[in-house]
């Protein structure tokens, strides 16, 4: 019997934010780029597609988790990709429920949703080892790390290449958006001007950790 | 040191390989099909509204659509449930009742996969009158604005589609060109960066209407007297 390689003194909560924050999926780990670039052209497009790659990631991740010592490890892969190809035909079938609009937005890419490497590489590096409510807890976090990404890409974009946010104007009516930002390349300068941001936040937290033993030491 | 080689672990059967895979796929399948079984009914009528939409805004002035079908000997028939794979062309009529258009579906590759486009005839003006995209695939942000952009819409709203004296073809083919480079009625002014979708919507649009719109001009009265 397999033994589950969740670090003993990781709690449910960092878990979490390891997704969220830490290892986030799209501005630390830079997987998944393929919908980020491409769908994130607004904030509607982007929230869905988080939403449904949340989806996607929490369910595999469970049935993967649940099953891990039933699945052979000759067949592992195999069986996930049927895992995950079956969460996004329910998720594809459900947004042409809900929206036929959303659903001719998001396009092909719904269905690429079953080669997002990071949904692949979730279910082999952590669901395939550890139980079912860490493996749920850490396909929440990873899922709104990707969706926090995909909104703050898709807000930018929105907001400078058509003036709205989730579709509301946010200029007055003569506005003229620089449509650069609605193509893909726009998608790459926005996940750049990000990035740049939360490295450079990360660096100063890291700079006043060190500083701060320092400042102790010294009285100050 | 030992020279005992260390232990290989235990080896899988082909029936724990099969089993779980068997297995697996049963529960897929059962998931997949009670996705289905759930959401068909709504897509369905999704899909039915979505496209009484378009049809009502490809024709402008339009309030009510009905649905034909193309029968033997060429003349259309009048459909509530039309057979798998036929043709389908849809009667645009006013308040009154009475025909002011045609929508006709039409579908072609894009740059990535099928789009299926539908756009509106108006006898009465010889002419395209509105192109409304019902299925696209392309690239969010570029081979979409095939939907949205105001200039290529323009296009569409009065592309002449005149029949030739004999009214067996038109008399000017639809010919997309060059972004800008429009000077008849009959062009169609493709995007810049949507090159290949734009074109490929002008390309399914004039073999389309070569076909459909000379047959509909033939039989125009199928439209207008059945109920």
């Amino acid at each position: 019997m397999s033994v589950d390689p969740i670090e003993p003194t990781a709690t449910l909560g960092d878990e979490f934010f390891k997704g969220v924050w830490r290892e986030n999926p799209t501005f630390v780990q830079v997987l998944g780029m393929c919908p980020v670039l491409a769908v994130s052209n607004s904030a509607r497009n982007a929230l869905a597609m988080g939403l449904a790659t949340t989806f996607v990631l929490v369910g595999s991740n469970a049935v993967v988790s649940a099953l891990r010592r039933f699945i052979p490890n000759q067949v592992r892969i195999t069986t996930y990709i049927l895992i995950i190809a079956t969460f996004v035909t329910v998720v594809d079938y459900v947004i042409q429920a809900i929206s036929l609009d959303l659903y001719k937005a998001l396009g092909a890419f719904i269905a690429l949703i079953v080669v997002n490497c990071f949904i692949l590489g979730r279910a082999e590096a952590f669901a395939a080892k550890n139980p079912v409510l860490p493996s749920i807890v850490d396909g929440l976090g990873m899922g709104a790390g990707f969706c926090w990404a995909l909104l703050c890409i898709g807000g930018v974009r929105e907001i400078l290449g058509s003036g709205s946010l989730f579709g509301l104007p946010l200029f007055h009516a003569g506005f003229q958006g620089a449509t650069l930002m609605l193509l893909p390349s726009g998608g790459f300068f926005t996940l750049a001007g990000w990035m740049l941001l939360l490295n450079a936040l990360r660096q100063r937290r890291a700079r006043r950790a060190a500083a701060a033993p320092l400042a102790l030491v010294e009285g100050r | 040191m030992s020279d005992a080689a260390p232990p290989l672990p235990a080896p899988t059967s082909a029936w724990h390989m099969y089993r779980a895979m068997v297995g697996i796929g049963l529960v897929c399948g059962l998931l997949i099909v009670s996705a289905f079984v759930l959401t068909g009914p709504i897509i369905s009528r999704n899909k039915a509204a979505a496209l009484q939409r378009a049809i009502l805004t490809v024709v402008p002035g339009a309030h009510t659509a009905r649905t034909f079908q193309l029968g033997d000997g060429g003349r259309f028939q009048l459909v509530t449930r039309a057979a798998r794979g036929a043709p389908l062309v849809y009667g645009a009529y006013d308040a009154a009742g009475h025909l002011v258009g045609v929508a006709v579906e039409a579908q072609g590759m894009g740059y990535q996969d099928v789009i299926r486009i539908l756009y509106g005839y108006a006898p009465a003006r010889d002419a395209i009158v509105g192109l409304a995209v019902l299925d696209l695939r392309d690239t969010p942000g570029l081979g979409d604005r095939v939907e949205h952009d105001a200039q290529f819409l323009r296009n569409f709203e009065q592309l002449d589609v005149r029949l030739d004296a004999d009214g067996a073809a038109l008399a000017h083919a639809l010919a997309p060109v060059k972004p800008g480079a429009k000077h008849e009625t009959w062009q169609i002014d493709t995007i810049t960066g949507a090159t290949v979708t734009s074109s490929a919507v002008a390309g399914m649009l004039r073999d389309s209407a070569a076909v459909w719109i000379p047959r509909i001009r033939r039989h125009l009265a199928d439209f207008e007297r059945q109920e």
